[in-house]
């Protein structure tokens, strides 16, 4: 029982990256009709986006000590961070807290990076056929990881948990569980706490303000919406940027659990489309869904029991599920009718 | 059976002397040696495969690099077990990525357009998964399916002694080295170029351009669609498993990283850089593809600061420093640029690029005198 | 209904149709004779199109059965329907658009000489003579041979429509089904269809068709079914139903 819940909440903070890319891919494709191979790609800058923002913060002054040697004899070098110089303890913190502060650099820089992509290249591929729609995006993808990879290296980077957030919470006890049966790592907690915040952010924001309304609509039906004379462009350009954003604050808050590296984003695009396809095609409820269910399974099947039974069943049960929905309920678990039937 | 018109024949016999002479008129691109004309021959294949699917029915598959994987494994297996002759490697590559096109293409071609895409990209990404897993007994896993001293080669040792050193694949006793291997590679590319200029001429060819062009339509006229897309899907599986089994022809080593979904990607970009749905383009397509990554991958710093060094020195050091982007390691990210470009710009490839021209050529002198370039007919597909 | 049964080709028989809660088809009985065209008309949204979308597989009725020439057609496939001898213009043409005129024309052919499904890939087209020969005679009948080599897509809209009649003629099937074969057409064309619509009746198919223009259908209609809100409410000769009241007030509107 306990080996259980302690499978299935591994599987949640997982499930949550899924559910956030996959709810900005499916609100692009929703919106935009266009399918993004891009969209993986956002995950992994967003990534880079803590990866750089750490790297600024711990920019460093050396001074050369001329009192003190190192115990080879050379003048011992005193590196500083220029943020704890400026800004003392609090600079500390800053350091310590890097990965969750580069939340305020990825918004601005995510916005930016959607908001050009869909006015400089998506923009021009509403009205093409949607295997044109696939190369292209593929290869912009292709594109932006090598650009990573020139400035990043090759070589995963590790980005540290917040030193308070090291350590694992005992969630077993919590429930009335023995002591220790049960823990769950506090940044896992804490990733998993984040999605479902923002999940249920983007929900209100579409279900409460007009502008949601307009997209929701504008997803249902885009001809009609767009006969009531409202400017659902401009509105879906906004929508690209904030799938983007989605995007990256997923990847951001990941880096700690995953070290980030170029080709982080096709690893997570693969398994996003088939989160996708399984939950529907444009159904956000349904994106959601399987991704925390995808998520969970893919943890299950993870467990050595259930590997002795079914070896290597971890590796492919995400593409076993996607390919036996697609086959049973083509349009999948929540999917609409007349999506992509063409 | 084999009735050929005028102009395939022409198309033919161009495309054979164009493929047969490539060690001469290669020379002067350096690019004549036999493991990179191999690799235009191989590739040329796997496209020409492709373009059935893709070009001609209109299905974008994104894993057919799973297919070249199975052939190679196969290959590699059948020269560890059997013998290191050819033939009966190519032939079980073959057989084999047809019954793995068999399975995924039924399962996969129940859905069309996108989700067929997730679907065989899903698939690919499995079998690439499993490779690398659970498979590792058949695979090697990250080292690679290798020939070793030990292998029991049942047929050939019953025949020869076992020698010291590692063997090579043959062709009953013609070892598949050097130019000979090219030329192996060539034929074999003339008979794929015959067989797909068959199907594209054909009423069985026609069929699968009208599923293209309104699979509706072809319901309501009377044909029964779904086994005409799985025999294409089959063809060109069996293609790229053929070229699979001579990529080990030519190097016996297998590895899982072949099969992997930016591998799809890029067949997927020498099919549309050539022009998907003609028969010459792909090739054409694979072809430069391939030539580039071997020139750009080739150049590191050093062969970059000897090409600036005309400049000035202050200028040197950016220039290089930009060029090196695109080269050596970075040849990847000339190649994503190239996707977006072609894409963007030419979705029908270079034989549209060619087919503008011929009319932009065609249209002008007919004020003056049309006779004289109506031998500048459009180029042969 | 006292016709004799050999004569009658297509019998729906009591078919309804049900869209959630919305009756779009109820109680249609309805008879083909052989060799009559049998033309449905009926204010917008009375069902027409539904009712063809049933005949050929494409709807699948909530009750009643579509039985063709002793086959049933119900909860058959599009493909199985073609095989056993129906074709189908539809509204917007169904076309080709990246193959020559030629070829839209002979791939029907290939559907009927070969099945459904067959592996004719070591044959060449320039060696299907007969298939050719037989493209290009029907395109001279529907007076489209001159631009046989062009690109289908490039064609105007009534040049369309008279290629996907080609298209079906070539298959010589049993029944035909045309959904609003002058819709959009010019006076001219409209005439033209006409005259080729009455030689392809002097060969003796059979044909069921949809239709606004009245002109239309008063010059090719042996029987008129009218339909309105899902129902058969009158049927007839044209001149009956000309004649009957419940027709003026639902359709025709006097207007005739």
């Amino acid at each position: 029982m306990e080996a259980i819940f302690a499978q299935f909440l591994n599987g949640l903070d997982k499930g949550g990256a899924y559910a956030l890319i996959a709810l900005g891919l499916t609100l692009v494709f929703g919106t935009l009709g266009v399918v993004n191979f891009a969209h993986g790609a956002l995950f992994m800058l967003g990534a880079f986006c803590a990866v750089t923002f750490r790297r600024l913060l711990t920019l460093e002054q050396v001074t050369v000590s001329e009192t003190e040697l190192t115990p080879w004899g050379s003048p011992l070098e005193i590196r500083v961070p220029y943020a704890e110089q400026w800004f003392g303890d609090f600079g500390q913190v800053l350091i310590d807290y890097s990965v969750p502060f580069s939340i305020l650099l990825a918004i601005p820089v995510m916005l930016i990076i959607g908001v050009a992509m869909e006015r400089g290249l998506i923009k021009h591929f509403y009205k093409r056929p949607h295997a044109e729609q696939i190369l292209v995006t593929f290869g912009l993808a292709i594109v932006l990881q090598e650009v990573v990879r020139s400035f990043f290296g090759a070589n995963p980077i590790p980005q540290p948990i917040p030193s308070s957030l090291v350590g694992a919470a005992d969630v077993g006890s919590w429930l009335g569980m023995q002591a220790n049966q049960v823990v769950y790592p506090w940044w896992r907690l804490v990733y998993l706490l984040f999605s479902v915040v923002v999940i249920g952010g983007v929900f209100a924001f579409l279900q409460f303000t007009t502008f949601g309304m307009v997209v929701r609509a504008g997803m249902a039906d885009r001809e009609t919406v767009g006969l009531l004379g409202i400017n659902i462009d401009r509105r879906f350009t906004i929508m690209f940027g904030l799938a983007a954003i989605l995007a990256g604050l997923a990847g951001v808050m990941y880096t700690p659990l995953l070290p980030p590296n170029f080709h982080l984003g096709m690893d997570f695009l693969v398994l996003s489309f088939v989160v996708v396809v399984v939950g529907g095609m444009g159904s956000l409820p349904g994106a959601v869904a399987a991704g925390f269910l995808l998520g969970i399974v893919q943890s299950f099947a993870s467990m050595t029991e259930v590997k002795a039974i079914i070896p290597a069943i971890d590796q492919i049960i995400v593409y076993l599920i996607a390919v036996i929905v697609l086959l049973t309920r083509p349009r999948g678990l929540l999917g609409r009718r007349g999506v992509m039937e063409n | 059976m084999f009735f050929m018109n005028r102009r395939d024949i022409l198309v033919f016999a161009g495309f054979t002397i164009l493929v047969l002479t490539m060690p001469i008129w290669l020379t002067p691109t350096g690019a004549a040696y036999p493991a990179l004309m191999q690799t235009f021959a191989i590739y040329g294949i796997m496209v020409i495969g492709f373009n059935i699917l893709f070009g001609l029915t209109g299905y974008l598959s994104f894993g057919h690099a799973a297919f070249l994987g199975v052939g190679s494994y196969t290959a590699v297996w059948s020269f560890k077990l059997l013998t290191m002759n050819a033939i009966p490697a190519l032939l079980f590559a073959v057989l084999l990525s047809g019954v793995f096109a068999v399975v995924i293409g039924y399962v996969s071609l129940r859905r069309s357009g996108i989700y067929f895409s997730i679907l065989t990209l899903a698939f690919a990404q499995m079998c690439y998964s499993l490779a690398y897993s659970v498979l590792t007994p058949i695979t090697n896993g990250e080292t690679s399916l290798q020939l070793t001293l030990q292998d029991p080669r049942v047929i050939d040792l019953a025949f020869t002694e076992r020698g010291s050193g590692l063997p090579v694949p043959n062709l009953f006793g013609l070892p598949m080295t050097g130019l000979t291997g090219f030329y192996f590679c060539a034929v074999i590319l003339v008979l794929a170029f015959f067989l797909a200029q068959r199907i594209t001429n054909s009423p069985f060819g026609m069929t699968l351009k009208g599923i293209k062009s309104n699979q509706n339509r072809m319901d309501y006229t009377g044909f029964n669609t779904r086994p005409y897309t799985l025999a294409a899907f089959v063809i060109s599986g069996m293609y790229a498993g053929l070229a699979g089994g001579l990529l080990a022809v030519t190097d016996p080593l297998a590895g899982a990283e072949r099969m992997q979904w930016t591998a799809s990607g890029e067949i997927v970009l020498m099919t549309i850089l050539g022009g998907a749905g003609t028969l010459f383009g792909p090739v054409i397509g694979a072809w430069l593809v391939k030539y580039a990554e071997n020139i750009f991958s080739a150049f590191n710093e050093s062969v970059l600061h000897n090409f600036f060094s005309f400049l000035p020195d202050g200028m040197e050091e950016p220039f290089v420093w930009v060029a090196a982007l695109f080269v050596g390691e970075g040849w990847h990210l000339t190649l994503g640029l190239l996707f977006m470009i072609v894409v963007i710009f030419l979705p029908g490839g270079i034989m549209e690029g060619v087919r503008r021209i011929g009319t932009l050529f065609r249209r002008r002198p007919d004020t003056s005198d049309g006779s004289a370039v109506s031998a500048k007919q459009q180029p042969a597909e | 209904m006292t016709t004799n049964d050999k004569d009658i080709v297509l019998h729906v028989a009591d078919v309804h149709k049900t869209f959630g809660g919305l009756h779009a088809l109820s109680d249609i009985d309805l008879q083909v004779e052989q060799g009559k065209t049998h033309a449905i008309i009926g204010p917008n949204g009375a069902g027409k199109s539904t009712l063809l979308n049933v005949c050929v597989g494409r709807l699948a009725p909530t009750s009643g059965a579509v039985i063709f020439d002793g086959h049933t057609l119900t909860g058959k496939k599009p493909h199985e329907i073609n095989q056993v001898g129906v074709a189908r213009v539809f509204q917007t043409p169904e076309i080709f658009p990246e193959l020559s005129v030629l070829h839209n024309v002979m791939v029907p052919a290939f559907a009927k000489r070969d099945g459904s499904f067959s592996l004719n890939f070591m044959r060449h087209l320039d060696t299907q003579s007969d298939i050719r020969s037989e493209a290009e005679s029907v395109l001279e009948d529907v007076g489209l041979v001159a631009q046989k080599d062009v690109h289908a897509g490039s064609l105007s809209r009534g040049d369309k429509r008279r290629m996907e009649l080609a298209m079906c003629l070539i298959q010589h099937p049993r029944l035909l089904l045309l959904d609003e074969p002058t819709a959009g057409m010019s006076r001219h064309d409209t005439n033209t269809t006409i005259d080729l619509l009455k030689r392809i009746k002097e060969r003796g198919m059979t044909k069921i068709i949809i239709e606004h223009d009245m002109h239309v259908v008063f010059s090719l209609a042996d029987k008129i079914s009218v339909l309105a809100q899902g129902r058969i409410i009158a049927e007839g000769s044209p001149e009956e139903v000309r004649a009957n009241p419940k027709v003026q007030e639902a359709y025709l509107g006097g207007a005739h």
